[in-house]
């Protein structure tokens, strides 16, 4: 973080940003694609693109295992990505830094490997109404095997965790509380300090899911003081496919493997095999070597900037598709917690999502409609799902105001 | 169970219509009008039994097949789709389980320039209902 702390910022420009992004340029059904789904997934810039390319044409080669120099050049820059990505949420060591697939493997590692060995009948784990799917069925499939309940903490009417709640079912029996920084579906930033400390004066530990935070704002592991952070590179610009499992050392060292295979093993015989140390232990099999460095491009991209200049545009953003929102008639906002990022989720009186989705892609303008993997939170609203728009850094005022002409007119179909 | 689709209104009939307009706003207001004609499926009928799911909006199928002839009741929640479901009884409804299996449901959807629709990846429980009618025995 020091070197680039010391290195001078790029200053903030929407349009020049705009332009390190190629997908950003093209017409969709006759209309300038306005992208307002990156929630879902952001955007990548053409450093992340050339660095993969890079990759293959250059350097490409197994890792770890090859007596060769391409090999070798291979394993140093995937090593180097797991450094970037250390220092990008201040892990105290880079062998902190299991590569998953995403989040969503993230989180089923930690139930698998430490729920598994963990759990005992009676146990409970405690997650919020506003979680995504993945965080919630990978306890279930867990907690249904080792006798162990998962409960959820209820969300208030504005989609804020109600912490009342969540201290009312807290107890000695609860072992780990799995909770998103931030809300897919609405963007609600969660008190995720309190609850972590919270969690540990019961001798629970802590998961967090990062996934809609880390291309917000500055996450660190260290400060937050939980015990597992997980987040995915697709969301933060770069590649699909590839995420990060952080875990206190302790934890990730006490836990048994996840997958067996290459890399993860010291010593195989029949008679017994021991295993790798970390992070190896929990990476079977060859890994997503272009993918690791597709991440570590994203990340040196967006250090480059001052990202407080970053956060106050995605406020900005916001704050405007908040006023329109005001002003449109019979648009009904979904989540309305003071504390929020780069979310609007609404429905317009008498659409359904599903419509205004389709009417609003048919201008061009790219938007998420449904229950967005949240059955549980969509219950909470009692509503079907919401049409939701989430921004980026690379969103402007006027594709925020393309939006609402848009609804305008599917407002005018559909009503 | 009557409806106007698969008899007063073919799937010849919407292919010149649709065909006939040039910019996309037509094309929907003509959609949506189309599933305003679909008669809503009363609430009772609307069961586990009936529905297809689909992650963006949901679809009830109920039938019944009288002489051979298979009648079809569609509803969705959404009007969008409300539409589709009309195209596609006016292609289903009222014909022999023959005349379903013939008929070539991905080339009409291609030609009302409609496919992406029909995709699996829509999630709009369009897909499921087709493969769910053809299915009838």
């Amino acid at each position: 973080m020091l070197s680039t702390l010391s290195k001078e910022k790029r200053s903030f420009n929407v349009e020049e940003i705009r332009k390190d992004f190629p997908i950003l340029e093209q017409q969709v059904n006759g209309y300038p694609l306005v992208y307002l789904d990156n929630a879902a997934t952001t955007q990548k810039p053409n450093a992340v693109i050339d660095a993969i390319s890079r990759y293959y044409r250059t350097i490409n080669a197994n890792v770890h295992r090859g007596a060769h120099s391409l090999s070798d050049a291979a394993t140093q820059e995937f090593e180097a990505a797991r450094s970037t990505l250390a220092n990008f949420v201040n892990s105290p060591a880079p062998e902190q830094i299991i590569w998953t697939r995403g989040t969503t493997e993230a989180i089923n590692l930690i139930a698998h490997c430490w729920g598994r060995a963990n759990l005992a009948k009676g146990d409970r784990i405690l997650v919020s109404e506003l979680e995504h799917h993945s965080n919630i069925v990978p306890w279930q499939l867990v907690c249904e095997e080792k006798g162990a309940r998962v409960e959820p903490v209820r969300v208030n009417q504005n989609g804020e965790i109600d912490l009342e709640d969540f201290h009312r079912l807290l107890d000695e029996r609860v072992r780990l509380v799995s909770i998103n920084h931030v809300s897919n579906v609405l963007g609600s930033v969660n008190p995720v300090k309190t609850i972590i400390d919270s969690a540990h004066s019961v001798g629970a530990l802590c998961v967090i899911d990062g996934a809609q935070a880390v291309s917000h704002f500055p996450v660190d592991v260290q400060v937050l003081n939980c015990d597992f952070y997980c987040f995915s590179a697709h969301k933060l610009f770069g590649p699909t496919g590839i995420g990060v499992l952080w875990g206190r050392k302790q934890l990730l060292e006490s836990m048994p493997p996840y997958q067996g295979g290459g890399e993860m093993i010291e010593q195989v015989s029949f008679s017994g095999t021991t295993f790798n140390g970390l992070p190896y232990k929990f990476e079977a099999g060859t890994p997503d070597i272009a993918g690791a460095i597709g991440f570590k491009a994203a990340v040196d991209y967006l250090s480059v900037f001052d990202r407080a200049e970053l956060e106050a545009h995605e406020y900005s953003l916001l704050q405007y598709c908040i006023e329109l929102g005001r002003a449109f008639e019979s648009i009904k906002r979904i989540g309305t917690s003071d504390t929020q990022v780069g979310v609007y989720s609404f429905l317009l009186d008498g659409c359904h999502p599903a419509d205004v989705g389709t009417l609003l892609d048919q201008q061009g303008i790219a938007v998420r409609t449904g229950h967005h993997c949240a059955q549980p939170l969509m219950k909470v609203f009692s509503i079907p799902g919401t049409v939701r728009a989430s921004f980026s850094i690379y969103n402007t005022h006027a594709e925020i105001d393309r939006l609402f002409a848009g609804l305008e007119k599917a407002r005018k179909f559909l009503q | 169970m009557e409806n106007p689709f698969g008899t007063n209104i073919s799937s010849q009939d919407i292919l010149e219509s649709l065909n006939f307009f040039d910019d996309w706003e037509q094309r929907y207001s003509y959609i949506i009008e189309l599933g305003r004609e679909l008669p809503p499926m009363a609430e009772d009928k609307k069961t586990e039994k009936n529905i297809v799911r689909g992650c963006q909006s949901q679809v009830w199928l109920d039938y019944e097949i009288i002489d051979g002839k298979v009648h079809l009741q569609a509803d969705s929640d959404a009007f969008i789709v409300k539409g589709l479901l009309g195209l596609i009884l006016a292609a289903y409804n009222n014909k022999t389980l023959d005349q379903i299996n013939e008929f070539d449901i991905d080339q009409y959807f291609l030609d009302l320039g409609l496919e992406k629709h029909l995709s699996p990846i829509r999630g709009n429980g369009l897909k499921a209902m087709v493969a769910k009618i053809k299915s009838f025995n």
